[in-house]
């Protein structure tokens, strides 16, 4: 009877694989937040200026920003369906550590929300009138701040899951913890653009990622609890 | 509500005592739903929870399987405590709800390949398999949308096909089923108990079943 029972590993990729199918399969959840970003970063120019030396300026902040909005809007997506169709009892209930079925979760959702901003960030860069140098910093700062607001946004769609009318409550809990990501991010930039090295700044990215990664999931655990008791 | 009394303790000859519960007290917004609630679950039992709307059987189903702490009173799996079994728990209970599980983007396969991989490894085969069995031959590739309400129940009914947990928790499961489905359903439910499995059941429905035992709420 127990021989054939699963292992975590077995479960956490089973996991990943499912939300990325759905993924795939519910093309709007992952396109929106995507063409939000672009549309939003293409309305600087438009709004301020399209002189180059003022977009240079901006750019780094206004590509992370966009970034942080657009990840608000694709948080939803996370645990409400699961939510509302019961997966989410299911998950609960595996004998599995909810600690890694939740991480696969979020790596999920940062494959499908967060990476393609990352690949598209040196196109919008190129828009803005960002020196080419400061390309690689600004990519690297992204893939190292985008997973973090996952991991983040995750605790606050958990808590929030079983309420009914969200509104902006997800933004309030999210966006301040988000502040440092966005300080962070944009100073490297800066830096590389001041000719400085921006590693400091980086390494700092690295240590909020580890700690988001060993500590989030577990925070999104107990949320996930919370919401469905 | 009123305080509910166990209806009808068991023989106790299928074997050990796989669930109990002891003084059960459960409030919800200043409504006792139910107090001292005391039962035995034991290997080969079907037992169905009773009570009018309202009387907190979803609730204690959902006790059951830790779903909801707000409760007092203690519940034992073979003898200890849930909290330090948790593993073995969690690793022989099969739990369906009102919310069945089944995500309506994916398809019956993709959802059980999911859903059953959660407790089990598990091949295609079995699913197919499960799946003819319960009647949705032909849907297997049909996004869980297209289906109707009593097929998307029957994908979560595959589970208790493949899935080898020893204590099955099942919330209305006959709601949305037909005759032919509410029939082999109680007979999955004979073949579980037939197989020294248990059965915890919610439903209004009167099941023909010889090891039904009944605990009445409210």
């Amino acid at each position: 009877m127990h021989d054939n029972h699963t292992t975590t590993s077995a479960a956490f990729w089973a996991t990943l694989k499912r939300d990325l199918l759905i993924a795939f399969k519910k093309k709007n959840d992952v396109v929106n937040p995507f063409m939000f970003f672009i549309i939003v970063v293409s309305l600087f120019p438009i709004g301020i200026s399209p002189e180059s030396e003022r977009l240079t300026e901006i750019a780094a902040g206004v590509i992370w920003i966009s970034v942080l909005l657009a990840s608000m809007l694709s948080m939803d997506s996370l645990y409400r369906s699961d939510y509302e169709d019961g997966s989410l009892e299911q998950l609960l209930l595996s004998p599995h550590p909810l600690f890694f079925l939740v991480l696969a979760k979020n790596i999920s959702h940062w494959l499908v929300s967060g990476l393609p901003v990352v690949l598209v960030s040196p196109l919008l860069a190129y828009m803005l009138a960002l020196p080419q140098e400061a390309y690689g910093t600004l990519v690297l700062s992204l893939l190292l701040g985008t997973p973090i607001m996952s991991l983040i946004g995750s605790i606050a769609v958990a808590l929030t899951v079983g309420l009914g009318s969200r509104g902006l409550i997800l933004a309030v809990i999210t966006l301040p913890m988000s502040v440092p990501v966005l300080i962070f991010g944009t100073l490297a930039v800066q830096a590389t653009l001041n000719s400085l090295s921006p590693v400091g700044y980086l390494s700092l990215m690295l240590v909020m990622l580890s700690v988001s990664i060993s500590l989030a999931p577990l925070a999104s655990a107990a949320a996930l609890r919370i919401s469905v008791n | 509500m009123s305080s509910a009394a166990p209806n009808n303790h068991t023989e106790s000859k299928n074997g050990e005592t796989m669930l109990s519960a002891r003084q059960l007290f459960c409030a919800r917004d200043d409504r006792v739903l139910f107090k001292d609630l005391d039962f035995d679950l034991i290997e080969g039992q079907v037992l169905q929870v009773q009570g009018s709307n309202g009387s907190g059987k979803t609730t204690l189903m959902r006790i059951l399987c830790g779903l909801n702490d707000n409760y007092e009173g203690s519940i034992k799996w073979y003898g200890q405590d849930i909290a330090e079994q948790a593993a073995g728990f969690f690793s022989s209970l099969l739990y369906i709800g009102h919310r069945v599980g089944v995500s309506k983007v994916l398809n019956p396969i993709e959802n059980l390949r999911w859903s059953c991989s959660l407790l089990q490894a598990v091949s295609d085969e079995q699913i197919m398999n499960a799946l003819k069995e319960v009647g949705l031959r032909g849907f297997e590739e049909s996004p869980c949308y297209t289906l109707s309400a009593g097929q998307q129940q029957r994908v979560s009914l595959a589970r208790l096909i493949i899935s080898p947990a020893r204590l099955w928790v099942l919330d209305e499961p006959f709601t949305t089923l037909d005759a032919k489905g509410v029939a082999q359903l109680e007979n999955f439910l004979q073949s579980q108990a037939q197989s020294g499995g248990s059965v915890m059941v919610t439903t209004h429905h009167k099941l023909n079943i010889p090891q039904l035992n009944i605990l009445s709420l409210g």
